[in-house]
């Protein structure tokens, strides 16, 4: 085998691929076509959450296939899609506490602080943490704790209590962004202005213009402007 | 002089009161509570299966932060303290188990090699598991909390329900006697308190089963009540939040149930204790009680 390829294993199928492409990027090489589980190749939409294991190594890993390596030997497989329960809920008839989360999400009362979810977050979330927190009400923990949250659905997947957490984390942070977190005065004010019409004039004197017009005064804008 | 902490789930929301009381009580006899950076819900039942290590996992791992920071916990809820306790005896006694669970918590440190403060010891048991009560009896000290005292509780009739989650298994809690204990007692007697016996002191308030059979757990619940009301209770004083919820909140149905039902107000012991300590009644909280206390404080001068 040449220096610079790798022998990978897509599900249980060996292939030789160049060793310093991504997963994504060798399992297209080997011939695989994505129309799921692929999005923006940019470590942002959660699309591609893959579950491998190395040489010698009875650990199952976790990582993004648009980011990860290969490494020669590996084992691989994409986790497509995870099935997970998900409430529905109108986000103004709910109450920020432990009450809403355990009605929506009442298996979350199964979480056993075994851990798996953590060890399989290829974000490095403290997900055990942001669960428990959800569990005693602390929204606002919770919310921040699983900022990083790209809902790839591994933790669910390896969950022995069968809790979605990414989902429990989504209504965590709708809920700390709608009813905890402080409210942003010059967003208020702007709000404010924008319903009294202070710029209503503007805007129709911007619906007039052509299209020359617009460029000029586009270009001719007070990129940072003063008080 | 600090002490880990562990408040528990109850504690952090829907019994603020009791966390919140005993906090500034430690803080006015010099202990700072020092909250675990990190817990978990500690399982709320010692699991009584005895081939599973998954379900003491919670319970070894708050016991493993804990020893990162002292050499002590200390709890108040009367089932975290149950839970911890046992589970604690299990890492201390069971060596099996113990192997167990440490190469379960090992795998966190596998997982997070980057990360420095996870867990490179295996955990054996080495923390000890203190009530609050035990807290003041051990490391306070009740002669040192007796000095400590600005109002004599002297006058209010104390009746202390120790439920059953504090005292048994016996040899597992090794806390007091499960039939007639007695540290409730001394410690209401260091706060002056005129101390009701009751016969229904240790039994159970209902538990968990106000969940699955409300009936049932009214009935024991109003049991205990009507049996500290008979003995000219002025109070009851309780150490758990599940107890306080059966003997107080369900006072609602035993009005209905039984003619002539007179209430009495159930406040936890911190409660208790603060007014002792002459803590603001702001700590105290009196506001999430379902039976007032207030108007029977105040008649006895103690508000």
């Amino acid at each position: 085998m040449a220096e610079d390829m790798a022998t990978i294993y897509v599900m249980g199928k060996a292939y030789e691929v160049p060793k310093d492409l991504t997963i994504m990027k060798a399992m297209e090489y080997a011939g695989y076509r994505f129309l799921r589980g692929c999005g923006c190749r940019g470590a942002f939409c959660g699309a591609c959450g893959t579950v491998y294991r190395n040489v010698d190594d009875y650990r199952l890993r976790v990582g993004l296939a648009c980011q990860e390596v290969v490494q020669d030997g590996m084992y691989l497989a994409e986790i497509p899609f995870f099935p997970g329960n998900k409430a529905f809920y109108d986000i103004e008839d709910l109450e920020p506490n432990s009450e809403t989360i355990l009605k929506l999400y009442p298996e979350i009362f199964r979480c056993l602080a075994c851990n798996t979810c953590t060890k399989a977050c290829p974000q490095d979330i403290e997900v055990m943490e942001y669960i428990q927190a959800a569990l005693r009400g602390d929204i606002a923990k919770a919310a921040d704790l699983s900022f990083d949250c790209l809902l790839c659905g591994l933790c669910a997947a390896r969950c022995p209590a069968e809790i979605v957490q990414y989902n429990v984390a989504l209504l965590c942070r709708r809920l700390y962004s709608r009813y905890i977190a402080p409210k942003a005065a010059h967003l208020e004010n702007r709000v404010e202005e924008v319903r009294e019409g202070k710029y209503d004039k503007e805007l129709a004197d911007l619906k007039k213009m052509n299209e020359r017009q617009l460029a000029k005064l586009y270009d001719s804008r007070d990129i940072e402007p003063g008080d | 002089m600090k002490i880990p902490y562990y408040p528990g789930c109850t504690l952090h929301e829907r019994a603020r009161d009791f966390d919140v009381s005993a906090r500034e009580c430690a803080k006015a006899l010099g202990v700072e509570l020092e909250e675990l950076p990190i817990w978990t819900c500690c399982g709320a039942v010692f699991p009584l299966v005895t081939d599973s290590v998954m379900d003491i996992l919670a319970g070894v791992r708050n016991l493993e932060y804990a020893s990162r920071i002292g050499d002590k916990l200390v709890t108040l809820c009367s089932f975290c303290y149950n839970v911890l306790k046992r589970t604690n005896r299990v890492m201390r006694d069971d060596l099996e188990k113990r192997e167990k669970a440490n190469l379960f918590l090992r795998a966190d440190t596998a997982a997070r090699e980057e990360v420095e403060s996870y867990t490179k010891t295996d955990y054996t048991g080495q923390v000890e598991v203190l009530h609050y009560i035990e807290m003041l009896r051990d490391v306070v000290g009740f002669d040192e909390l007796r000095k400590k005292v600005e109002n004599g509780l002297g006058g209010l009739n104390v009746a202390p329900y120790y439920g059953c989650m504090l005292l048994r298994p016996k040899k597992e809690m090794e806390f007091d006697d499960p039939e007639q204990p007695t540290v409730f007692e001394d410690l209401l007697a260091t706060l002056g308190c005129d101390i009701v016996d009751f016969p229904m002191k240790t039994e159970c308030c209902g538990g968990f089963q106000i969940v699955n059979d409300e009936e049932l757990a009214v009935m024991c619940s109003q049991n205990v009540v009507s049996s500290a009301i008979k003995r000219n209770a002025d109070v009851i004083v309780t150490t758990c939040p599940l107890c306080r919820y059966n003997l107080d909140k369900k006072q609602e149905e035993m009005i209905e149930r039984v003619r002539g039902f007179r209430r009495i107000p159930v406040i936890y012991f911190t409660q208790l204790l603060g007014l002792a300590l002459g803590i603001d009644e702001e700590h105290i909280d009196f506001s999430d009680n379902y039976v007032d206390p207030r108007p029977v404080l105040a008649e006895k001068s103690l508000l």
